[in-house]
């Protein structure tokens, strides 16, 4: 598959605050990369980088085998890109706004009116069109950028939070347009929405202290979380403590935690060993003893969690 | 030239689309009419020509052009506009003088704006419209070194006022240059060479040569220069920027 994009060791600092240490990253066509990682990890830097509005002290970018620093005009004439907070002139619509982008990028009469339709349609701004941009709510505006950023079907799509911001049904309605397009370019989104990274990314690189500290699809990342394929049960007070016993000698089961009890409900929570898959085996055991269950649930190790641990865990790394 | 082009229709747009444009233009007319009338005596004088009005005009652009100025790059930063123009593909020399150009429009229209005042000379007199013509011609060539001043600072800043400041501060000193007030400062110590090369840098004195009707090759070289230097110190602190 073509590299679409290509970061080489980019490196970046801003006066004494070192924002990005050293990140290499390759994204080929089809493919979606979810870029996360804590406010301040060094995302935002990385993508300014990536689209030439920063030079990286070390490093190089690449966008379709381009040097962004070398050919820069080459370069954006095969990106599209949403900035942070979408950025768009207030003082224009978003027909204008786009009819401006439209001629930057080099079309002209019927073929820029198409296109500037088209852009419109996709993300739905047609009702709004002739609104000033400042006076749209933040999902249109946010719209606008991302139609703006699309105007041109670029081969390389690089869009900074570009679902912050909105409600459900915008959400959904970006991730879906997103979806629509990964097949032939290469997409960079970047987020701290975790569950937007299991919807529409293929790939996902979590960054931190402005380095790359996981690579993986989001079921990697998923596995690597300790309470991955763990079995909670809540149960009656009384019944916890026996509970507790049984699942404690089952095959599959590394360990039981318990929680302190709400309402006379206990919560143990059976953590299985590594790949052992123990949700049957506990079902089995509670139709056993005839054991009254209140909830049971398989935990899934939320993309949250196996965040909060990659990320704090090589901040105590990088103190110790 | 299609991208610079296009810049400048989109800025020019941004101009009218707002009340600065409407705001400036009225301003601009209604006071150098003023002017004119009652500080410069243009009735009681008694001579058919618009000298008391062009020579309010370096003043005024003094306090008018910065207003312009400003936010050519500062409002891009403060909103991050800027992030987007500079990542669509043009060069930041295309975006500079696509800006510069917009502006420097503006700022024609606004003073073509104040033909009532050629037509009441003509209509009162016999004036020499020769003249005229090369004093408007040196006053838009003096508004255009005054912009692109402006345009430089409004670079370095994100703060609108700061531009304003700066830029008016470093025009003042500019038009100030030819008169007694700055030149004795300097003539106390410095070897006359040094004198005479600041008094050159006078807007005043090229001005008034010019609204005299004589355009030289050194006055227009001087506002060219003036506009080229400080355009070209744009592009450096813009791309210094990225570096930053």
């Amino acid at each position: 598959m073509a590299v679409l994009v290509e970061a080489d060791r980019l490196r970046k600092s801003f006066g004494p605050i070192l924002a990005v240490e050293d990140i290499s990253l390759k994204v080929e066509k089809g493919e979606v990369l979810g870029f996360l990682g804590p406010n301040g990890a060094g995302k935002s830097t990385t993508m300014k980088m990536l689209t030439g509005f920063l030079e990286p002290d070390t490093g190089r970018a690449r966008i379709c085998g381009i040097s962004v620093a070398d050919r820069p005009k080459e370069a954006k004439v095969k990106l599209g890109y949403l900035p942070e907070g979408a950025p768009a002139y207030g003082d224009m619509t978003p027909r204008s706004f786009l009819n401006f982008i439209a001629e930057i990028r080099g079309f002209d009469g019927a073929s820029k009116f198409a296109h500037v339709d088209a852009a419109l349609a996709r993300t739905g701004l047609e009702s709004v069109a002739t609104q000033r941009i400042e006076t749209l709510s933040k999902g249109y505006k946010r719209r606008v950028g991302i139609a703006q950023a699309i105007l041109h079907d670029p081969p390389v799509l690089i869009m900074d939070e570009p679902t912050d911001g909105l409600d459900p049904n915008q959400k959904h309605h970006v991730r879906g347009l997103i979806t629509e397009m990964a097949k032939d370019k290469a997409i960079i989104v970047s987020t701290h929405i975790l569950e937007e990274v299991e919807a529409v990314c293929t790939r996902a690189v979590v960054i931190d202290h402005g380095r790359i500290v996981a690579d993986g699809t989001a079921e990697d990342l998923q596995r690597r979380m300790h309470y991955h394929n763990a079995v909670a049960v809540r149960v009656a007070a009384a019944e916890a403590e026996r509970l507790a016993a049984a699942l404690a000698v089952l095959a599959g089961v590394a360990s039981v935690e318990r929680a302190e009890a709400i309402n006379g409900h206990i919560r143990l929570r059976a953590l299985p060993k590594p790949g052992a898959s123990i949700a049957a085996d506990v079902g089995a055991l509670l139709r056993d003893q005839s054991i009254v269950v209140e909830e049971l649930l398989v935990e899934r190790g939320k993309l949250d969690d196996v965040f909060r641990e990659i990320t704090t865990s090589s901040e105590g790394s990088r103190h110790a | 030239m299609r991208n610079v082009w296009i810049i400048t229709k989109r800025e020019l747009g941004a101009y009218f689309g707002t009340p600065l444009a409407y705001v400036f233009v009225v301003i601009f007319v209604a006071l150098t009419g003023a002017f004119a009338f009652f500080i410069g005596n243009f009735f009681e004088r008694g001579q058919a020509d618009l000298q008391p009005f062009f020579s309010y005009h370096p003043w005024l652009y003094l306090l008018l052009v910065p207003a312009i100025a400003m936010r050519l790059w500062a409002e891009e930063r403060k909103a991050g506009t800027i992030e987007l123009l500079m990542t669509l593909p043009i060069s930041t020399g295309e975006a500079i003088v696509g800006k510069f150009l917009a502006a420097w429009i503006f700022i024609g229209i606004a003073l073509v704006l104040t033909f009532p005042m050629w037509i009441t000379v003509n209509v009162l007199g016999n004036p020499d419209n020769g003249v005229i013509l090369a004093s408007y011609i040196g006053s838009f060539l003096m508004a255009g070194a005054f912009l692109a001043i402006g345009s430089c600072v409004s670079a370095l800043t994100k703060n609108q006022v700061i531009a304003f400041i700066v830029a008016a501060t470093i025009c003042f000193l500019m038009v100030m240059s030819g008169l007694e007030l700055v030149l004795g400062f300097f003539r106390s110590w410095a070897p006359s060479f040094i004198v005479d090369a600041i008094a050159s840098m006078s807007f005043l004195n090229h001005f008034e040569l010019i609204s005299r009707g004589v355009i030289t090759l050194p006055s227009l070289f001087f506002y060219f220069s003036i506009i080229v230097f400080f355009l070209f110190a744009n592009a450096i602190i813009v791309e210094q920027r990225k570096a930053a």
